[in-house]
């Protein structure tokens, strides 16, 4: 056996990020307890800023290549590296999230995990002060799994790839500070769910290699137009499953169950990665294996796919609506944005390709935004202690009058998730519904303008708490923190705008992304 | 200044002076004065694009273009026809008016200057929207200008302010969102190039006969939506009667005047033949539109309802004028456009003093009895409320004559029906004017005050404006009738062909 060819430089911005978090574990053992925090957070940003730059390099030097490395295991092409730095963007402004801590020092994450909720462990440890830093060695690896993922050569690679994005994640969501039984519910349910998903996968995977002889995409792509016939149903199959596998993670109906319950409960700092970066991720595998293996098929497969999207799409705002519950609600929006870049993946055109992977770039860093003010939105008890975050609408009321500048940023970000034009929300949009009716696929551009109507209604909601009712007693109030959310609020506003105004340079990178799929 | 961008800079200094009065918290104790000079300088800017204007050829001039989103074939390309410079001329008129009409209303500096930037904003996209040569620029600014008059109704408004906003935004929005469906078929049917979405370059567009009626339909609902009209115009008298009469008159004076100005720019050139295969039904409902405002306007008692049902009825005969088809009809109606927001401005104006100063919407409350003790505002409401009703000597009787005669020529049943309105608007008018202003003099309204100097100034420029254009509209109604031949011929004679659309030797008053 020969050790195949490494291009060492290609897969960088993967090896950098899954380097820093076996680092980052070396830390958490030798470093001194005061000095973890910090040290782990110079780590994480540089690791992913470095990635995110790397690939951006690469893509520019390289662009027209699409180089395997790793002998086929990995593709580093141009849609590889798009969405790595899209990626990487949002991980860079969730990282910021989570790191941030209120004025007293308390960050969203539970001081010790392993102690049962409500018992003495539990008190002793916020007593002394403990800091759960293992956050950011699992938001390492979470990172490192989502910029493989999208270059996955062949479907094991990419199945591995999603075990290292999800695995973190899983611990990832039980961590929350407050409301410990909720979040380790959801951790829960998220676990039993995505091991589930994980199942599909693999075992489409192993009807794939039971039908084709090979899990390889290049490959694949040979046996799928011109296999054997007797075989096509086994084949058809296990796409369809590993389909399955990651519309579950893309968080398409009638798979999307697991959603508002995780974003609920997660720490909102999680959440706020996890809606962004997974969803970001989990799409660049998709629109891999629709684009070269699926493609062919698009007349047996089509019809399905079509389903998924528009119930995606429908479910999605239709229970945005009727939420009260900040959280859920962008959960549910979160869940009809997925159809809208399902719009374009099912397009099957250069186009949709673009128009998916421009939305999901602004989509993710409206979104960090987005969570990063529910996480400074904090309850107010009668002494007016900052407690924790205040997730219901009523409580929202009058946060125009009390935080004007988190309520104007949130106010941004969901008149882009609505589509508003000079925002990022409005480019993207129309780039998938553009794709849509120019390849023949109409219905659905209507169904989502439709959709984004209806949802308008959801996110109006928001605005009219915040800006046209008067606080009560019970109203939330912007929480003073270390400033590191600030921070990503800004990034995020300004990419919100910026992509909705000047969008060339974004979509000149997604078209070139786009064009070099087989 | 041959190449000086005016357009670009009329679109940008509002914005920069909103921007400044809403950020730069020192100036919020100046925030009034300081607005008001800016919309004063942005006015004088919009006599030097005049000035410039006529020192250029074309049907379309001041032309700027600058690719935005190649990708999907949309530029940054501005330019104006004579209705759109002086549409923009009727906005950036009515922005120091409403500024200095609203000066006392807002309690603290802070709101005060939110309010005055807010305004500013409108009117950057007001700017933009009648000077935008590309559709989807024209159409993000339709969208986008939604939200600052969202926040002008729903923060500074009245009693269901709320409400009313709300309503506004999600008919909007949803009139909006149909027409971005049209906006992306319509480029996915011609030959999306870098420059697909110029109006220019679209109306080439060879598109089958049923996309084109689709088209033009998703267009036309969003533009009936802004202007508003019958059934799609609930919307309006909420907001306006639940806004700051100042934001009423940007609303209905400029602001639904897009739509109208929409169906002249976009419908009639991009989709001739749809808009002569739809022309009958819309027809019919422009007229639906004159008389059913008319009745309702009658029986109101909010006097700012009264005025927003007139305007549904005004905008009846602004698209009857457009869908006649002759070049008559079609100045008239964009000359309408302009008087309609000068009458209509004035007395939403009007109606918001006699509000401040009988604190209730009411007209039978108001009254009556108030001509002796405030004579001005008596006489100015008349002189007002009669433009409204075009009386002869008033612009706006020149181009409602316009209209119906216009329309007569193409469609006789339909102007005689719409002359009915006519009536209708005398009696509205001049049942509200005598259940407020006329009587013996009442002991209990004797200290009310009568207008004052800056109020004088607030109203004072338009009813000029309305009696000199009546007297000599012939500079208004050249320009209008140079743009209506355009339109025209472009809609009779739909050949894709630019060498086709030059002003008809038939009718018409070419210079």
């Amino acid at each position: 056996m020969i050790a195949p060819a490494v291009a060492w430089s290609m897969i960088a911005p993967i090896v950098i990020v899954l380097g820093a978090g076996v680092v980052s574990v070396l830390v958490e053992a030798f470093v001194p307890a005061k000095a973890r925090r910090i040290v782990q957070l110079m780590l994480a940003v540089t690791a992913i800023a470095g990635a995110g730059i790397w690939a951006m390099v690469l893509a520019v030097s390289r662009a027209g290549t699409g180089e395997s490395a790793f002998a086929g295991h990995l593709l580093i092409d141009p849609l590889a590296l798009f969405v790595q730095v899209a990626v990487a963007a949002s991980a860079l402004v969730a990282v910021f999230v989570i790191a941030d801590r209120t004025a007293d020092g308390e960050d969203a994450f539970t001081p010790q995990a392993a102690a049962a909720p409500g018992s003495a462990a539990e008190d002793k440890a916020r007593a002394a002060g403990l800091v759960q830093t293992e956050v950011f060695p699992l938001v390492l690896f979470a990172t490192g799994g989502m910029l493989a993922f999208p270059a996955a050569g062949d479907l094991l690679t990419m199945f591995v790839a999603l075990e290292v994005v999800s695995l973190p994640l899983y611990l990832l969501t039980g961590l929350a500070r407050r409301r410990r039984l909720l979040s380790q519910e959801a951790s829960f349910k998220y676990f039993i769910l995505g091991a589930f998903a994980s199942a599909f996968f693999l075992f489409g995977t192993a009807w794939v290699y039971g039908a084709a002889g090979t899990v390889n995409f290049t490959d694949l792509i040979y046996e799928v137009t011109g296999g054997d016939p007797r075989l096509d149903p086994l084949l058809y199959a296990g796409l369809a499953m590993v389909v399955v596998g990651l519309a579950f993670k893309v968080g398409a109906a009638p798979f999307h169950m697991w959603t508002p319950d995780v974003y609920q409960g997660a720490p909102t700092p999680v959440t706020g990665f996890m809606a962004a970066c997974t969803k970001i991720a989990a799409f660049g595998a998709l629109v891999r294996i629709v684009y070269t293996v699926v493609a062919p098929l698009q007349w047996d497969i089509g019809p399905a796919l079509w389903t998924v999207t528009i119930l995606t799409m429908i479910v999605g705002t239709t229970v945005a609506l009727t939420q009260t519950d900040v959280v859920r609600m962008l959960a549910y929006s979160a869940i009809a944005h997925a159809g809208f870049v399902l719009t374009g993946v099912v397009s099957f055109s250069s186009l949709g390709i673009s128009g998916a992977l421009f939305y999901l770039f602004t989509y993710g860093l409206t979104t960090v935004g987005a969570f990063g003010v529910v996480t400074l939105v904090r309850a107010r008890d009668a002494q007016g202690n900052i407690g924790g975050e205040a997730r219901t609408l009523e409580r929202w009321r009058g946060l125009g009058r009390t935080s004007p500048v988190l309520a104007s940023a949130m106010t941004l970000f969901v008149l882009a998730f609505a589509g508003i034009p000079l925002t990022g929300g409005f480019v993207g949009k129309f780039a998938v519904f553009a794709a849509a009716f120019g390849a023949d696929a109409a219905p659905l551009a209507i169904v989502g303008i439709a959709c984004s109507a209806v949802a308008a209604f959801a996110y109006v909601r928001l605005i009219v708490a915040m800006f046209f009712a008067e606080p009560t007693e019970l109203s939330a109030v912007g929480v003073k923190t270390e400033g590191l959310t600030g921070v990503a609020i800004a990034i995020s506003a300004i990419a919100t705008v910026v992509l909705g105004v000047w969008p060339t340079p974004v979509l000149d990178f997604a078209d070139k992304a786009a064009l070099l799929l087989p | 200044m041959q190449n000086f961008p005016w357009l670009t800079a009329l679109v940008v200094t509002p914005a920069l002076g909103a921007l400044l009065v809403w950020l730069v918290r020192p100036l919020h104790r100046f925030a009034r004065p300081v607005a008001v000079v800016w919309s004063l300088a942005v006015l004088a800017g919009t006599v030097g694009a005049i000035v410039a204007y006529c020192g250029a050829d074309g049907d379309v001039r001041l032309t700027e273009q600058v690719a935005w989103i190649p990708q999907f074939g949309i530029s940054y390309a501005l330019g104006v026809t004579g209705t759109g410079l002086a549409m923009i001329l009727l906005a950036t008129l009515l922005v120091p008016l409403v500024l200095l009409a609203a000066w006392k209303e807002q309690p603290t500096m802070g709101r005060s200057a939110r309010y005055a930037a807010l305004v500013l904003v409108c009117e950057s996209f007001m700017v933009a929207a009648f000077a935008a040569r590309d559709i989807v620029l024209f159409y993000v600014v339709f969208e986008a200008m939604l939200i600052p008059v969202y926040f002008l109704i729903g923060s500074f408004g009245g009693e269901r302010r709320k409400a009313a906003a709300l309503k506004f935004l999600l008919y909007s929005l949803a009139g909006g969102l149909v027409m971005l469906a049209g906006v992306i078929a319509l480029w996915a049917a011609g030959p999306r190039g870098p420059d697909a979405f110029l109006i220019d370059q679209a109306a080439l567009v060879g598109l089958s006969p049923t996309a084109e009626r689709l088209i033009f339909l998703s267009f036309f609902v969003a533009f009936a939506i802004k202007a508003p009209m019958f059934p799609v115009h609930t919307w309006l008298p909420d907001a306006a009667q639940a806004a700051r009469p100042g934001t009423s008159v940007l609303l209905v004076g400029v602001l639904d005047k897009v739509g109208t100005f929409g169906m002249i720019t976009l419908c009639l050139p991009l989709f001739p033949n749809a808009a002569q295969w739809a022309a009958p039904v819309i027809t019919v409902l422009a007229v639906v539109s004159i008389l059913w405002g008319a009745v309702l306007a009658l029986a109101q008692t909010d006097i700012l309802r009264m005025i927003a049902y007139t305007s549904v009825s005004h905008f009846g005969f602004i698209v009857l004028g457009i869908f006649a088809f002759t070049q008559t009809a079609e100045a008239g109606a964009a000359f309408y456009m302009i008087n309609h927001g000068l009458a209509t401005g004035a007395l939403f104006l009007l109606a918001g003093m006699l509000i401040q100063r009988r604190s209730t919407h009411r007209i039978d409350q108001m009254g009556p009895g108030l001509q002796r003790t405030t004579p001005l505002l008596a006489g100015t409401f008349l002189v007002v409320g009669l433009a409204a009703i075009a009386l002869p000597g008033m612009s706006t009787f020149v181009s409602e004559f316009m209209v119906i005669v216009g329309t007569f020529q193409a469609l006789p049943a339909a102007a005689i029906v719409a002359t009915v309105g006519v009536i209708l608007a005398a009696l509205y008018i001049l049942i509200a004017y005598q259940r407020i202003f006329t009587g013996p003099p009442r002991e209990d309204l004797a200290d009310v005050p009568d207008l004052s100097a800056r109020e004088l100034w607030a109203v004072g420029p338009l009813i000029a404006a309305l009696l000199v254009l009546g007297f000599y509209p012939a500079p208004a109604v050249d320009v209008t009738s140079d743009d209506a031949a355009v339109t025209v011929a472009a809609v009779t004679s739909p050949s894709g062909d630019p060498a086709a659309v030059a002003p008809s030797p038939s009718e018409g008053s070419a210079p």
